[in-house]
């Protein structure tokens, strides 16, 4: 069915158009080619489009069918910037500008989305002409840090291109050691699992290192994502140095009648074999009348029976969040989860938002002065040891931080008493 | 003249540092009006997401896949057949499908019918295999050692039944990545570059191009040293001791980690980004030595396809790639799926004996 011809050729991902613009006379590309067939939308078809527009374009496919041919890349960076800013710029230079010239410099732009990656068309079309107007046309949404990749144009155009979205409200994102571009899920806008406002937890926090962010000066990056609940949908404990996930601490909402009417269409059995015994803490449980109980007390939000209940199961109502540091994917450690630092906190008035601007700044700050070059946040927490980065920051122990106290003996631990006396302390202020 | 010229020129224009723009300007007013109040959702059907507000609104989102690289005629389709046949909002999910949204049910069939009108599917919610998220490959990053977009493509085009259907045991996420930073991130499936020769150094070009103690620093074993070579200096490598990374490629171009023949293609599964059930999880080898083979990588297409035939029968409703493995036990998974078993599946670096079996449990 994809494969059937369509309706209407001239609306179609598969159309080419019949003038041909660009002066420049079209390289072979019988590998690229190769990629036209099937049935998802093939992006060397919109190359194709643009290349009958842009000579930088045809020369772009030409340098892409090389790459494949001889399966190697031939792209270096350099140093390209806007006007007042040290970054936001991917500089791309060609090594083989002699047989493809007029791609010869094919600079990207990262652009950091409206929070959300929300758009209007109107402001997609805006964005698209903006391109079309200063760069080669092809924009990717998004690049895998969060981005509007606008990708392809030559060292001036950078600027003029920017200068004219700037105007209408839009800023570059980060590229080398800086705060990065940050991302939030959809969250509060139209997901009932949230528990946090996305929106202003993503502006809040990357908006206020604005200037970390264009002025690359930190030991490496640095990223900031935010997930409505623990489903993290942002991969933001995997993927962020500072990872804010919505979550709650009162009991969560159980609508008797909507898990019986989920029994009585999925059946018995189902639930057992698909929520019940599915929680990885064995806090739920049927009891004979089909209500189901939650040991609250023992959830640890997993989100689980609420994924699969979606009407009979929501988050509870004391909504909060909590911050993970130090996640980070291999080089050059090994991958790094982010660690519990806060385990949970309210965001709701102004004084909640001042302190999670705090500990972000706390943390950027410790981190500037204490991580080597090129080592992520996570690194630093591995090399000196969790106690010494929460001393840092003024963050207090947590037993929600371990997954199980030290195995090993081999510590100092001479001034047990005082520590064990700071707990009583805490625990004694905390109850009031 | 020079003057002349130079005060003729415009001062340069300072940017407005307005930094992430207010998703709010750009959002479906039925997720402003209901924003932070919605009540529950269900899918019904493939590629629909159903979301009913406490106040009793309700919205309908159709989530459809692209080549996530768009030019101004993809763009302008698009948005031509959102402007028709919905009501002007879009946005994009992390794995770059745009979310279309609509205030009826009556609207959701016809936009459905013009997007595949148009050639493009409508799938990717629930337990499908969605889009995989890919990197820049060949087309725009300086140290691939594949492309990103050609791999997609090629699988999205295997799997597409599976994008626009939901019947897997649970959603599957599939990634790319063209070095072995891994860009593309974790996944249930995760499709990366694994070089197996050390660099090939063009010692000429070092001492202009690399910062030479920060090249040294960036090895993960230490297996850089400067050295004089043909009396210039230059950087040495134990061929020894590396582990064929590629980390002091990005810094230190004239240090080639990719080649055609030995740059493989190596697939890992079990990563994990969500909380649900199990913590979340990195993704483990599963195999390696695969042929980067572009336009299509058919060696990857059937491995791929391997894996997620066997997950697909053998695992229960719920559970994601990595849960399915923690219930049967790696031996079973390398049994159903016909992989090789090889020592280099046994990890060695930091921490891994935590990954060996200490215990008597074992299946038979
Ligand atoms: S959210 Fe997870 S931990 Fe909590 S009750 Fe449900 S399945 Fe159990
Ligand atoms: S490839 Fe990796 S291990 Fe080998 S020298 Fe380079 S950084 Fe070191």
């Amino acid at each position: 069915m994809a494969q059937d011809k369509p309706k209407n050729p001239e609306k179609h991902s598969t159309f080419i158009p019949k003038e041909k613009k660009s002066t420049k006379p079209f390289h072979d590309t019988p590998m690229l080619d190769q990629l036209e067939s099937g049935p998802w939308p093939s992006f060397v078809t919109g190359l194709k489009r643009l290349a009958h527009n842009n000579n930088m374009m045809v020369d772009l496919m030409g340098q892409l069918e090389h790459s494949y041919k001889t399966r190697l890349g031939y792209w270096k960076g350099g140093t390209v910037s806007v006007f007042g800013y040290g970054g936001g710029i991917i500089p791309r230079f060609s090594e083989v500008a002699e047989m493809f010239p007029e791609s010869k410099e094919f600079h990207t732009l990262r652009v950091q989305p409206p929070a959300g990656n929300h758009y209007t068309t109107n402001m997609l079309r805006q964005l698209s002409k903006s391109w079309e107007k200063y760069g080669s046309g092809l924009i990717a949404f998004h690049g895998q840090t969060g981005n509007i990749m606008f990708i392809g144009t030559t060292t001036e155009n950078t600027q003029h291109f920017f200068d004219e979205i700037n105007e209408y409200g839009f800023d570059l994102g980060g590229a080398g050691p800086c705060v990065r571009t940050a991302m939030s899920c959809v969250g509060s806008a139209r997901c009932e699992q949230s528990n946090c406002n996305e929106q202003k937890i993503h502006r809040t926090l990357v908006n206020n290192f604005i200037d970390d962010m264009h002025r690359p000066a930190l030991p490496y990056k640095f990223k900031f994502k935010v997930s409505g609940c623990p489903n993290d949908c942002m991969n933001s404990i995997q993927r962020s140095d500072f990872a804010v996930i919505g979550t709650w601490r009162d009991d969560m909402q159980v609508d008797q009648k909507e898990v019986k009417a989920f029994i009585k269409s999925k059946g018995r059995k189902y639930v057992i074999d698909n929520v019940i015994s599915r929680c990885p803490t064995n806090a739920l449980s049927l009891s004979d009348d089909d209500t189901l109980n939650v040991d609250n007390r023992n959830c640890v939000r997993c989100m689980h029976c609420i994924n699969v209940m979606t009407k009979a199961l929501a988050p509870g109502k004391d909504k909060g969040v909590s911050i993970l540091i130090g996640g980070k994917r291999t080089l050059k450690i090994g991958d790094t989860f982010g660690t519990v630092i806060v385990p949970f906190m309210k965001l709701e008035t102004d004084e909640d938002y001042e302190k999670i601007k705090e500990i972000a700044s706390n943390t950027i700050d410790f981190w500037a002065e204490n991580g080597l070059e090129h080592e992520r946040c996570g690194e630093m927490i591995e090399r000196i040891g969790l106690v010494n980065f929460l001393e840092g920051i003024g963050i207090e122990v947590d037993p929600h931080m371990i997954s199980s106290p030290r195995t090993s003996s081999y510590a100092r631990m001479d001034d047990w008493d005082q520590e064990a006396e700071k707990w009583r302390q805490r625990k004694q202020q905390a109850a009031g | 003249m020079a003057e002349a010229q130079a005060a003729k020129k415009q001062p340069p224009r300072p940017p407005i540092e307005s930094g992430c723009p207010d998703g709010f300007q750009y959002m479906h007013p039925l997720m402003i009006k209901n924003y932070g109040n919605w009540k529950y959702h269900d899918r019904p059907r493939p590629g629909v997401l159903h979301h009913v507000a406490h106040s009793g609104d309700e919205i309908w989102t159709v989530r459809v896949g692209t080549q996530r690289q768009l030019g101004p005629y993809e763009i302008n389709l698009l948005c031509d057949i959102i402007d028709k046949y919905g009501e002007g909002y879009v946005r994009f999910t992390i794995r770059s499908n745009m979310e279309i949204m609509v205030s009826s049910w009556e609207k959701v069939e016809p936009l459905i019918q013009a997007l595949n009108d148009a050639g493009y599917p409508v799938g990717g919610t629930g337990n499908s295999v969605t889009m995989i998220s890919h990197t820049q490959g060949w087309l725009h990053c300086d140290i691939p050692g594949t492309d990103a977009s050609g791999v997609v493509k090629a699988l999205m085009d295997e799997l597409y039944e599976e994008f626009i259907h939901e019947d897997m045991p649970n959603r599957v996420h599939i990634t790319t990545s063209c070095c072995q930073i891994n860009c593309g991130g974790q996944g249930d499936i995760a499709i990366n570059i694994q070089h197996t020769k050390p660099p090939k150094i063009n010692h000429d070009l070092v001492a202009n191009v690399c910062e030479r103690p920060s090249v040294v620093a960036r090895c993960p074993v230490a297996a850089i040293r400067p050295a004089m070579v043909n009396g210039k200096p230059s950087l040495e490598v134990d061929e020894k001791k590396c582990i064929c990374c590629g980390a002091c490629f990005p810094p230190c171009p004239p240090m080639q980690i990719n080649d055609p023949e030995h740059s493989k293609l190596a697939i890992w599964v079990g990563g994990k980004n969500s909380n649900a059930r199990s913590k979340p999880m990195f993704h483990k080898l599963v195999a390696a030595g695969i042929p980067n083979n572009p336009p299509r990588w058919p060696e990857v297409a059937t491995i791929v396809k391997k894996i997620l035939r066997v997950y697909k029968r053998d695992a229960k409703d719920w559970e994601r790639v990595g849960d399915w493995v923690e219930r049967i036990g790696w031996p079973r998974f390398f049994e159903l799926t016909e992989l090789p078993f090889t020592k280099f599946h046994i990890d060695n670096w930091r921490g891994s004996r935590n990954s060996l079996n200490a215990s008597t449990h074992i299946r038979f």
